[in-house]
């Protein structure tokens, strides 16, 4: 052994699987349908201590519904929710394919992932509040958010919701009921927290959701959410997507390895769902009973979300430096998009041939949108937002050093 | 009008805003049934209830990320930080999303908040009860930064900034809650009612946020400060006899550098006196602004007083406070300059 590469008594998790490694997934236990409970939403939280070490699922092997979290949904939801899915799916591609081509500086796909924020809009009411991270677009595409308004953000041009003044994929949108997304992680958990209390304090019954990457959840803004959902009994679900990787770390790194995401609540009082996130109508109806609970002022709920991140994390990293090529076909849960249309099909609610002349559907769209997008202005060509906006908005009223530098940057 | 020390005026401030609006809510550790360490939220529970003057986990990251969400939510809360000291666990709270979240999502969000917190030293606190952070502050653009010296301007300006739509720091210089510290230590404090700015009138007022106080007129040096200082700086200038301005900034964001520099100009020579440490204090901003402005009519460099660069010290606290010798020292240095 080189003597400065010593083997010590740390215990340093690793993932099981690297770069030339045959993907393995053999560890994921995955329980039958049939096994999962679906307790009232009014149990005492330590009763339901099991739900976080299980697998809420509704579709079985065969892609069809059943067991005790088979949730009564319309057939016209589910195909507007594979609609969604696909949009988000589609635009992800061309937008990315962009980044590539040099016309964006950034972007972010969420490929695998797209049942975690679409069935989880459908779940919600409108006016319920939504704390994402940076990886639920499909929130914005199921609250009806047009995809030009999308890529104008991504542009950073004279359309921008942010104007300009955000990394690509950084979304806001307050009439969506869509909270301004940071850069930095696990801050809008705890904001999610006191945006349910206001709720709560303004006596009405809204509550507030809220999304935060496994690798995420070790920094401290959860464990404050947590705490103080759990003491004032907050109305709001939060969800952890564990897509089993935070950039090149394995979820271990941020303590996978040793209890589930779902169970993080349980110190707190807080009961703690762990639920296939490829499963749409799992998502849907793990949603809704965490809603129904925050509602009926029974407290928070922590949503583990047991998802595959298909791909990099961002144009920014190559996958392939830091596990194995095409892990996602071995991915034991499947795909989102793929499970729902084969469940669709499988009532006859759907067909081969509708779901290509969807997708073609949905890439003419996507194409338009960008070509509008493209108008309004890209990072080095048409129109572009005055250099005052830079100054703006700092504080509601611009303050007077501010003035003079806005003046000075005018003059160049 | 009525004699109020600092902690009743700003207490009243509270009553009044919890009267005004039943969006505006109270939040920190022990302000609820306690009524805070310092007795700044006293009776305010007993009066308001539970839920709009809230005892919380000791948490602060977690009080001003749950803060911000009742912001965006439409409600105003007030948070209290026991200490200044402890407020490092929001930072990220605070400068990555209180103080961006107008800008970064074009307006469409903003939450806001009134963060308090009692700061400076003088009690004997040692390093985690002593500490003066607006430099800190001061960089975070986005914010404002406010630190009153009487009762009658705390009052104003907690109103004023309660009011205000931006996020706003309110630093409480603690050595001045109950009485005038003039930094003499062996002396006792003297109480509010023997000050005029501790005549308080008891209905609604504000004062302006981003205007200077000149508190003493005069013409031979302008003499700039805030907080417990700026009654350091009156005693020390009438020790010492000299015919000195003396300016309370205030407000540290948005800062008032016309009168600053209308008074610099008149003067020609400048001392800052500060408590907080010297090296990126917030003097450093304001010498460097004058120093832009007034090169022309300075006949002496700026001097700066400040707290030494180290941590506030439990045994050396007198002599790490910029005391009155030090102001007097450097006074006539920058008289007898040039």
């Amino acid at each position: 052994m080189h003597h400065n590469r010593p083997e010590t008594r740390i215990h340093i998790p690793q993932s099981p699987t690297r770069p030339g490694d045959k993907p393995d997934f053999s560890h994921i236990k995955i329980p039958p349908v049939e096994a999962g409970r679906r307790p009232a939403i009014d149990t005492p939280a330590h009763e339901m201590d099991d739900l976080a070490f299980g697998l809420v699922r509704v579709l079985d092997d065969q892609h069809q519904a059943c067991g005790e979290w088979k949730p009564h949904i319309a057939a016209q939801k589910l195909r507007d929710g594979l609609r969604y899915m696909l949009q988000v799916r589609l635009f992800d591609d061309h937008m990315f394919r962009l980044q590539r081509q040099g016309s964006l500086t950034f972007y972010l796909k969420c490929a695998g992932e797209e049942a975690v924020a679409v069935a989880a809009a459908q779940a919600l009411r409108s006016g319920d509040m939504l704390f994402p991270t940076y990886r639920q677009q499909g929130l914005l595409v199921a609250r009806g958010l047009p995809m030009v308004d999308m890529m104008c953000e991504c542009l950073s041009n004279t359309h921008d919701m942010n104007k300009g003044r955000q990394l690509p994929v950084l979304y806001s949108w307050a009439e969506g009921g869509f909270f301004t997304i940071s850069g930095n992680l696990g801050t809008q958990v705890p904001q999610a927290v006191g945006w349910a209390m206001a709720a709560a304090y303004k006596n009405n019954d809204d509550i507030a959701a809220t999304w935060i990457g496994d690798g995420s959840t070790a920094e401290g803004d959860f464990h404050y959410a947590l705490t103080f959902a759990s003491v004032y009994k907050a109305p709001v679900i939060i969800n952890v997507v564990n897509n089993q990787w935070a950039i090149s770390t394995f979820q271990a790194v941020a303590g996978g390895e040793n209890s589930t995401f779902a169970s993080r609540g349980h110190g707190f009082g807080i009961p703690g769902l762990r639920v296939d996130g490829n499963d749409f109508l799992a998502v849907y109806a793990a949603t809704q009973w965490a809603a129904e609970r925050a509602r009926a002022q029974a407290g928070p709920t922590v949503i583990e979300l047991y998802t595959y991140r298909a791909e990099g994390h961002s144009t920014s990293d190559d996958p392939s430096k830091y596990r194995p090529s095409h892990d996602y076909d071995a991915w034991p849960l499947g795909d989102p998009v793929e499970r729902l249309k084969q469940h669709l099909i499988g009532l006859g609610e759907w067909s081969e041939a509708q779901h290509e002349s969807l997708i073609e559907k949905i890439r003419s769209d996507v194409s338009a949108a960008y070509a509008e997008a493209e108008q309004y202005g890209t990072l080095d060509k048409g129109p572009r937002l005055s250099l005052s906006t830079m100054f703006e908005d700092v504080y509601k009223d611009m303050p007077d050093h501010l003035q003079k530098q806005l003046k000075q940057a005018q003059e160049g | 009008m009525a004699a109020m020390s600092m902690v009743q005026a700003l207490n009243n401030a509270m009553d009044l805003a919890l009267e005004k609006s039943p969006r505006t809510l109270i939040m920190g550790e022990d302000v609820g049934f306690f009524g805070g360490v310092f007795r700044c939220t006293e009776g305010l529970q007993q009066k308001y209830g539970a839920h709009r003057v809230i005892d919380t986990p000791i948490a602060e990251g977690g009080i001003v990320g749950v803060a911000i969400g009742m912001g965006v939510n439409g409600l105003r809360p007030i948070v209290e930080i026991q200490f200044a000291d402890y407020f490092y666990p929001a930072m990220d709270q605070i400068v990555s999303e209180l103080a961006r979240l107008r800008y970064r999502s074009g307006g469409e969000f903003w939450a806001p908040l009134t963060i308090r917190m009692p700061c400076g030293g003088g009690i004997y606190g040692g390093q985690t009860h002593s500490q003066s952070p607006e430099a800190l502050f001061a960089h975070v653009c986005g914010l404002k930064t406010v630190i009153p010296s009487t009762p009658y301007d705390a009052k104003g300006l907690l109103l004023a900034s309660i009011d205000d739509d931006n996020p706003l720091i309110f630093l409480e210089p603690k050595r001045i809650y109950n009485g005038v510290f003039d930094g003499d230590r062996d002396k006792a404090a003297t109480g509010w009612d023997q000050h005029p700015a501790g005549e308080v009138p008891e209905n609604y007022y504000t004062l302006p946020i981003g205007k200077a106080n000149i508190v003493r007129q005069g013409n031979d040096t302008t003499l700039i400060t805030y907080g417990t200082m700026v009654h350091v700086a009156a005693a020390a200038v009438e020790k010492a006899g000299l015919d000195v301005e003396i300016i309370d900034i205030r407000t540290i964001v948005p800062l008032d550098i016309d009168t600053l520099t209308g008074s610099v100009q008149k003067t020609g020579r400048c001392v800052i006196l500060h408590e907080a440490t010297r090296t990126s204090g917030f003097g450093a901003e304001i010498s460097a602004q004058i120093q832009e402005q007034c090169f022309w009519h300075l006949q002496a460099p700026i001097e700066r007083v400040t707290g030494w660069d180290t941590p506030y010290p439990h045994l050396f606290e007198w002599d790490y406070f910029p005391g009155q010798s030090r102001v007097i020292q450097a006074l006539q240095r920058v008289l007898e300059a040039g």
